[in-house]
């Protein structure tokens, strides 16, 4: 690992002067970014540890609009294992304990999980060429092994998927994003933080360098009886997603009243699939509906031939994940 | 001051010698910096490290907890705390499977919270308590973990078992030992080469169910 500076500010001040330099990069639980950093993929000159940052817990708003705080501090494992989420947004409950390790949750933060970088073997292997890491080097996975490489919104110069199952909950929950700069604050709808990779594949979300994640806002819903996340990957536990599908249902008296879905593994970003929501829309909960819904999701969806497999197990997921979700299964 | 400067013998002492000139001049450079930085600033480097103190310093101070004993130590910022532990502090029990955070080698309980030394920068575990598997023991007496994983053969080269144990004891406390595919789920961060699963789901078990402290 190359030698950095390391400073840990007191106030949100002094982090927010500190980031708006080059070469500056904020460290929270580490586990993406040292990770990265003795591998070489990335070299800051300095470390902002915002750990001292009061941007800790969970909380709850009940004014006209009911929401819920997320610091962007709060552990991933912390998050998990909290009475309101496990009750309320069981999904990112599910979702959250589907990712890492219980070790790696320990260290994991909401703000790092969402600013966590792709998995793609060529992004992480600085021998090779990869238009993320360095623009215009080329990339790797296009006609390479691009097994875990997404169908959805690609462009010739990127094919990486976004890894995290919390931010597939959160793009289904219709999470809102609590940005702070020296400018002031910004609120971010979840599903427009991470971005697709276009022309621009090194940018992975609209985050500014000079902006810092405060927390997350996510408001009250009516999915806590009928969510699921389901995560299909090579091993059962510890790995990353092949597929995974969040669903979130409204049923009553066997209709369903409103629906929420995102897929992970499929994308640049976390993939909603509005198409299929609004099919589900005022429809009884049946597999045949769910056939079709998942049927709407996949229009659109290319492969690259090591990944040519995710054309049939996205829609089956979609299927299953739905099903587990209505209590079908 | 004074205390700064034993920490720093402490650890100057282990670096490799192979480049007796690069230590020399890390060090006078490093001294000079201690020299000439007012004791204010290392009263503040102590607390909380802001901008002057990062200029000023190439070694940073910092007060760890390690298995109830406490150290003073100087170390370069990019020192994980598995690489701390290992080669500063010679506590070799803590091993370094990947160094990737994918294999669970190097877990050690920081705060009493369970996670990988390897992805864990040592500074900032400034100030807080780290039990690595050397402290599971009192004295000559094993840990519960440690005796179940000797009944019931839940190792066999031994290179994950830090780890495992480590992972074992947290999981029972964090209460996510009920059943076995509990267990297996809440384990999954600990990978063993040689395949000694069942064996470890086993001990955990037993310790689980004989309702001994953890
Ligand atoms: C072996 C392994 C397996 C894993 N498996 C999974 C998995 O299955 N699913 C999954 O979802 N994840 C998985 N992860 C990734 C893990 O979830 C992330 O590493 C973690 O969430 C990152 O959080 P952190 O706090 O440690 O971030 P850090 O490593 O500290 O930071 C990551 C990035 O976020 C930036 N950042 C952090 N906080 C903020 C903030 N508040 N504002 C702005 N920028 C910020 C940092 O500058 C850095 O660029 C795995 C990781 C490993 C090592
Ligand atoms: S898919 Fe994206 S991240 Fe992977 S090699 Fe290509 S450009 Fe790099
Ligand atoms: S050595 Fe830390 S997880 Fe493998
Ligand atoms: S006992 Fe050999 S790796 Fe686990």
């Amino acid at each position: 690992m190359k030698q950095f500076q390391y400073i840990r500010p007191a106030t949100q001040q002094s982090v927010l002067d500190a980031i708006a330099k080059p070469g500056v990069k904020i460290l929270a639980g580490g586990s993406n970014l040292i990770d990265l950093m003795k591998r070489g993929v990335t070299s800051p000159d300095k470390l902002v540890d915002i750990q001292k940052l009061p941007l800790h817990g969970i909380s709850q708003n009940l004014g006209n609009v009911r929401t819920v705080s997320v610091g962007a501090l709060e552990l991933n494992s912390a998050v998990a294992e909290h009475k309101i989420i496990k009750e309320e947004f069981p999904l990112l409950s599910m979702a959250l304990n589907a990712g890492a390790s219980p070790q790696l949750r320990n260290m994991a933060t909401v703000g790092g999980n969402m600013m966590q970088r792709t998995r793609c073997t060529y992004f992480y292997d600085t021998t090779m060429p990869c238009n993320k890491r360095e623009p215009n080097s080329g990339c790797g996975a296009m006609e390479g092994i691009n097994r875990m490489h997404a169908i959805f919104g690609t462009s010739d110069k990127c094919i990486a998927v976004h890894p995290s199952d919390m931010c597939v909950a959160l793009a289904a929950l219709d999470a809102t994003v609590e940005v702070k700069s020296k400018k002031g604050t910004r609120y971010i709808p979840f599903t427009e933080f991470h971005k697709l990779p276009g022309d621009t594949p090194q940018l992975d979300n609209t985050l500014a360098k000079s902006e810092l994640i405060t927390r997350v806002i996510i408001p009250n819903n009516h999915f806590a009886k009928n969510s699921y996340y389901l995560k299909v990957r090579d091993r059962a536990s510890y790995a990353f997603a092949l597929i995974s599908v969040a669903a979130a249902l409204h049923i009553e008296g066997g209709t369903i009243k409103d629906a929420r879905l995102a897929m992970g593994g499929v994308a640049h970003k976390p993939w909603r699939l509005t198409a299929a929501e609004q099919f589900l829309k005022g429809k009884p909960g049946t597999a045949a509906n769910f056939e079709q819904a998942a049927q709407l999701a996949m229009q659109g969806a290319k492969s690259y031939g090591h990944n040519d497999f995710k054309l049939k197990m996205a829609p089956a997921s979609i299927v299953e994940a739905l099903s587990k979700a209505a209590g079908l299964v | 001051m004074e205390d700064l400067n034993n920490g720093l013998g402490a650890d100057n002492q282990h670096e490799p010698k192979e480049n007796p000139r690069r230590d020399f001049l890390k060090k006078s450079s490093l001294l000079t910096a201690v020299a000439l930085t007012p004791g204010v600033a290392v009263k503040a480097a102590e607390s909380h490290l802001d901008e002057k103190v990062a200029a000023a310093f190439e070694k940073m101070p910092v007060n760890i907890t390690v298995n109830g004993a406490a150290h003073k130590l100087s170390i370069e910022p990019r020192v994980t705390l598995l690489d701390l532990l290992r080669e500063q502090l010679h506590l070799t029990g803590t091993k370094k499977g990947c160094d990737y955070g994918q294999c669970g080698a190097c877990t050690v309980h920081v705060n009493g919270q369970r996670v990988n030394s390897c992805l864990t920068l040592a500074i900032t575990v400034d100030g807080k308590k780290v039990t690595t598997i050397e402290g599971l023991a009192k004295g000559e007496e094993l840990h519960p973990m440690q005796e179940a994983f000797i009944k019931h053969d839940g190792f066999q080269c031994g290179y994950c078992t830090p780890g495992q144990i480590m992972s074992a004891v947290a999981c029972i406390r964090e209460g996510h030992a009920g059943s076995e595919a509990e267990i297996r789920e809440y384990m999954s961060g600990n990978i063993c080469r040689c395949g000694a699963y069942p064996n470890i789901v086993n001990a955990i078990q037993e310790v689980k169910n004989g309702g001994q402290q953890v």
